[in-house]
């Protein structure tokens, strides 16, 4: 298809930035298109003359292209040709063509050109006001679910993509002098004066190339092309190793210290799967001394009838399209403005070669150059006249034009009709703030320039150009310069007076611009043609005095009620006339009716780029034991304990869980199992205080544990709830081993250095992490002693090592450290040697166990085995709501000691003394085959009415083949009182199971096996 | 993401290697078994949540492992000191703020008076 509206370069020189020896072909919505390189989608949409891109969200209008740049609010796209590569969401003005971009609407169903909804919209458009959704389905609340499927299939936006994204994305981080956000002539200048101090810089722009709005002017800079100076300009940066250059780098956020967040895209302008030549897109991170925004200035639309219907824009977005672009998009123009600057636009369609019907001036004069170069042109100028509204449905075919008086806010006379296909309007600029407001800065309006611009900062931000409201190129260089010199000083770099040449440039005279937002009409806004505020939204001139008649005066309110600005554009294009058009209801001044604050993300950026490479195996650490490949080996199946991987059970071949499990058990209880605990936490805590230390943070006494002896530990916060459980062995009086549960090792670490840091600097102790130091390996079951005099010379018999003792020995030719204590109720040996002999002291321990048929288990053996005989899981039994007397555990609460350890004091509080507190007990199911499910609710009488009153929950529960029955730990209020009562489990699917507690300790509760 | 710089290590480090730990200068009692319920749970359970000034206790957790107290406004997030545990804050409120340097971020020698030399104060 022919680019209609693409014209041929002017004279010998083609000033638009499109190189027309580059085409493209790309597909919209189906139909295929040729565009050039350096054409954005947009532009190339425009040039081959199209002209709808959208339907409304809520009225679904046909919509078409407006702006250039971020604001655009219409032409938002799904973008790539594959459901892994999809983009939901882009605006197709920051999109740059490629050779086979693929792009649809989001929204218009079935398609852009007939649309149902769009039929819809019309029949109903007068009777959806805002609040229209809340207002009609909002009864019966149950239904709102089927009503918003409906609703977001014919509206909405975007889809995600279903498939694995197959692109990579990284991130880098910076710290700089001076960071500047935004390339064009302020940018760009100031970079160069930071960057002459010898300051690292950083500058980032959003678009593809630098040069803002140098990109699409023809105002000479010392006597030459404004493409000169920006060659030279970059050429000078790129030169310069201390300086960094981001183009294509959108700066999404602007956080606490300076830190700013900035994606860069790489790969998008390319082309899918770019995979293998570089990362997608790369998230920097940049903590700068000193930042300068130079984000430049939005332009503002009209709020006129029907200005909506495509070949509505902005007016220097049409100027961009003509002059970066070379595509006129349209053949006869329509201009409204209320100041000087927009005249340019119909200058640069005139001089392409189509034509200006007419320019409506709101102002009643103005004696600006422009106006005298349109004059010039024979192009018709209005003063004191409005576009009122357009006619045309999916193109404008024509405006009506009505005298205004001069405060510009009612009609004076009749209308008049001009044929055209375009109309351009400006209502001024309004400054980009976004990334200012970030950081918590309220915007300040600025009266003389009509706009909002960045308020104080705790911040070291410096602003210039067209940000804080100076627009004339001059003033903006030299702005640029003495603002990058200062910000380089600021910094530490240069003397913070910019002393070079600023270059020279003309500005054509200005007249004043006139302070209008919303353009009368003959009839009340009510009644008049819709007049858009913020298209993305559909939200109206008259959907805001609705909402400002029902009594929503805060411009806050009013958003939420009407919606404006909640699109993906964040009402870039739509706040300020919006605030003007409450301002005006309510008789307030902008500034009465509050600030807009921005939020970040500037524009939207994708999940990829934030997540980075942290993601898949790189999403979180794993920890691995020394013995990992051995379990691999054996078939382990693993579970996550933290970030430990753990063995969870092994099956042999054809075993079911379940069956996985009854043989590891049995094999324990009767033979010998062995399990890797060398994840449980391991602290090293050595000094002459160390015994004192223990002793104030357990609850039990610690003073007369002897060097070879360990002891069993509960640990409270000071709030008096149990918090970590482990055994402590003490090597020496100024040194013992600390051991803690898998999962509770850095908290007790820290816990243990807050306390020596904060509370008692005075003790001498020291802690060391010795987790990753160690291999563990706990042989336990009758026979574990023979598999361990198997293995060492030292007599390892009852007699000489004690239950709760500790000894060192070599164990297969190893310095082991031997703890004999057990967490199964069976004798039980934990053989400790350093972490690389670990595998060999496994194999080698699995090799003597082999006649006693010894059986690896996983963490749920150790878990059925351990709760059989009443052993808690911190973390699992508890919840951070149980006291050891919870627990039925006094005996671990040390009585006599001196100091009033943490936890004490506070199990006298009055809660903590009901007798109906949740304590810990045994629970069986009278079916001696049913598993209660964990977590399930205890109640004491099945047959009250719901909502039952719940009095506790399980816990723990297995099926025990120890003991041939289910059995479970649970919490239930006053339990310990409750032996032998039945409690009843109403479960999820209707039944109720009854259950008997009883004692927590169910195997072997003497406690005879683990002595032997 | 603050820029915090820790006491000990003396440099400025990122956010990302700090951690929170709650309201400074809590003392725990010395005496916790004199003490009536309400007290207790006062020591206990009973924060501030002041906007403006707030001296906070953080821990450099991927750093030196130590815990240090700052001085913080809540509003701004502007960081006006940070100093050692034992140290008294240089910065008492709002005036301070503006009447000293502002970018101080370590107390002056002569207010620090070690906690466990002087008389705890509840």
């Amino acid at each position: 298809m022919k680019q209609i509206n693409r014209i041929g370069s002017v004279g010998n020189t083609d000033a638009s930035r499109i190189d027309r020896n580059k085409a493209f072909t790309f597909t919209f919505n189906d139909k295929s298109y040729q565009g050039f390189e350096g054409d954005t989608l947009a532009s190339a949409l425009l040039a081959n003359g199209v002209d709808v891109v959208g339907r409304s969200f809520k009225y679904s209008r046909p919509r078409g292209i407006i702006t250039a740049d971020a604001q655009e609010p219409n032409a938002i796209f799904q973008i790539g040709s594959t459901q892994a590569t999809t983009i939901p969401n882009p605006r197709a003005t920051q999109t740059e063509l490629y050779n086979g971009l693929t792009a649809t609407s989001t929204n218009g169903w079935p398609n852009v050109d007939f649309d149902l909804m769009g039929t819809l919209g019309k029949l109903g458009g007068g009777m959806m006001p805002p609040g229209f959704y809340y207002k009609t389905f909002m009864f019966p609340q149950s239904l709102w679910m089927t009503y918003e499927k409906l609703i977001r299939k014919g509206a909405g936006l975007g889809c995600s993509p279903q498939q694995p994204d197959p692109d990579s994305y990284d991130k880098m981080h910076h710290h700089c002098d001076v960071m500047i956000v935004g390339a064009g002539p302020a940018g760009l200048s100031a970079a160069l004066a930071a960057a002459r101090t010898g300051a690292r810089v950083i500058i980032a722009d959003e678009q593809n190339e630098f040069g803002g709005s140098l990109l699409c002017s023809k105002q000479l800079i010392d006597g030459d092309s404004p493409q000169k100076w920006l060659f030279e300009t970059i050429t000078e940066l790129a030169d310069n190793d201390q300086v960094t250059l981001l183009p294509r780098s959108t700066v999404f956020g602007y956080y606490d210290h300076n830190y700013l967040g900035i994606n860069e895209r790489r790969t998008d302008h390319l082309g899918e799967n770019l995979a293998e030549i570089s990362s997608r897109q790369r998230v920097h991170k940049v903590r700068a001394k000193q930042v300068i925004l130079a984000t430049g200035a939005h332009e503002r639309p009209l709020v006129y009838g029907n200005n909506d219907v495509p070949g509505c824009m902005l007016a220097s977005s049409v100027s961009t399209y003509i002059n970066r672009y070379a595509v006129v998009p349209g053949n006869t123009l329509a201009l409204m403005t209320s100041n000087d600057y927009a005249y340019q636009t119909a200058l640069d369609w005139h001089d392409a070669g189509r034509k200006v019907c007419v320019i409506a001036d709101t102002r009643p004069h103005s004696n600006g150059e422009r106006i005298r170069l349109a004059a010039e042109r024979g192009i018709k100028i209005l003063f004191g006249h409005a576009v009122i509204d357009v006619k045309g449905s999916k193109r404008v075919s024509s405006v009506n034009i009505a005298p205004l008086n001069e405060a510009g806010n009612t009609l004076t006379g009749d209308t008049s009709r001009y044929t055209c296909d375009t109309v351009a309007s400006s209502g001024g600029w309004s400054p980009v703030i976004h990334l200012s407001s970030h950081t918590g800065s309220r915007p300040v309006w600025q009266e003389d320039i009509q706009g909002f611009v960045p308020g104080e900062t705790t911040q070291e931000q410096n602003i210039c150009g067209g940000l804080q409201g100076v627009y004339s190129l001059a003033k903006v260089l030299s702005d640029g310069f003495n603002t990058g010199a200062q910000a380089a000083q600021k910094a530490g770099k240069g003397q913070g007076q910019y002393d070079g040449a600023i270059p020279k440039t003309n500005d054509l005279n200005e007249s004043p611009a006139m302070a209008i937002y919303h353009i009368p009409h003959h009839q009340p806004t009510s009644r008049a043609p819709k007049q858009f505020v913020d298209y993305q939204n559909d939200v109206t001139a008259a959907g805001i005095e609705l909402a400002n008649r029902e009594g929503f005066e805060s411009i806050e309110h009013v958003k939420r009620y009407t919606a404006l600005g909640f699109g993906t554009d964040q009402g870039k294009l739509g706040n300020i006339n919006g605030m003007a058009i409450t301002a005006n209801f309510l008789n307030k001044t902008i500034p009465e009716t509050g600030t807009t604050i921005f939020r970040p993300m500037y524009t939207p950026t994708t999940f990829g780029a934030l997540a980075g490479s942290d993601v898949k195996h790189l999403f979180d650490p794993a920890r691995f034991s020394a013995m990992h490949k051995w379990h691999l080996d054996n078939g382990a199946e693993f579970e996550d304990v933290g970030q430990w991987k753990r063995p969870w059970y092994f099956p042999q071949s054809g075993e079911s869980m379940e069956q996985t499990l009854q043989r590891e058990c049995l094999a324990t209880r009767n033979s010998v199992g062995i399990l890797d605990a060398s994840t449980l936490g391991k602290i090293d805590i050595q000094g002459k205080d160390a015994r004192e230390f223990l002793n104030r943070v357990y609850t039990n006494p610690w003073s007369k544990l002897a060097p070879g002896k360990c002891r069993y530990g509960v640990m409270c916060k000071e709030d008096g709830m149990v918090f970590d459980d482990g055994v402590t062995a003490c090597i020496n009086d100024n040194r013992f081993i600390m051991t803690t549960t898998t999962g509770g090792a850095a908290g007790v670490l820290q816990w243990l250095e807050l306390w020596h840091q904060t509370e008692w600097p005075e003790l001498e102790v020291y802690f060391s992490t010795v987790t990753d130091h160690w291999s563990t390996m706990t042989i336990s079951g009758p026979n574990s002693r023979k598999v361990l005099q198997k293995l060492t010379d030292t007599d390892v018999n009852n007699d000489n090592f004690r239950y709760m003792d500790w000894i060192e020995a070599e164990v297969a030719g190893v310095k082991a450290r031997i703890f004999r204590i057990s967490f199964t109720g069976e004798l039980s040996f934990e053989i400790n040697v350093q972490a690389n002999y670990g595998m060999h002291t496994w194999e080698v321990v699995m090799a003597a166990g082999e006649e006693f048929n010894i059986t690896p288990y996983g963490t749920e053996t150790m878990h059925i085995l351990r709760a059989e005989k009443g052993f808690i899981i911190v973390g699992q039994d508890t919840d951070g709501s149980v006291t050891p007397q919870d627990l039925d555990m006094n005996w671990v609460v040390g009585k006599k000691k001196e100091f009033s350890y943490l936890g004490k004091r506070s199990w006298t509080r009055f809660d903590n003394q009901r007798n109906d507190r949740k304590q810990m007990v045994g629970l069986k199911p009278k079916d001696p085959t049913f598993v209660l499910p964990e977590g399930a609710q205890i109640v004491f009488d099945k047959d009250q009415p719901i909502p039952m009153t719940m009095v506790g929950h399980v816990t723990s529960s297995y099926f025990s083949a120890c003991l041939g029955y289910s059995f479970a730990l649970a919490v239930v209020k006053g339990g310990l009182d409750r032996k032998g009562q039945s409690v009843y489990l109403p479960l999820a699917d209707g039944t109720t199971i009854e259950a008997e507690i009883c004692s927590s300790v169910f195997y072997d509760p003497k406690g005879d096996r683990q002595n032997v | 993401m603050l820029h915090i710089r820790c006491p000990y290590c003396e440099e400025y480090r990122e956010e990302e290697e700090f951690s929170p730990a709650g309201q400074a200068h809590i003392e725990r009692p010395l005496d916790p078994e004199s003490l009536s319920d309400k007290d207790w749970a006062n020591y206990l359970f009973f924060r501030k949540n002041p906007r403006g000034l707030h001296h906070e206790m953080w821990l450099h957790a991927h750093g030196c492992r130590k815990y240090f107290n700052m001085t913080r406004n809540t509003v701004t997030y502007k960081i006006l000191e940070t100093y050692k545990i034992g140290q008294q804050p240089y910065v008492l409120d709002e005036n301070s703020l503006d009447e000293n340097s502002a970018d101080k971020n370590s107390p002056d020698e002569k207010s620090i008076d070690e906690k466990n030399s002087s008389e705890v104060s509840k």
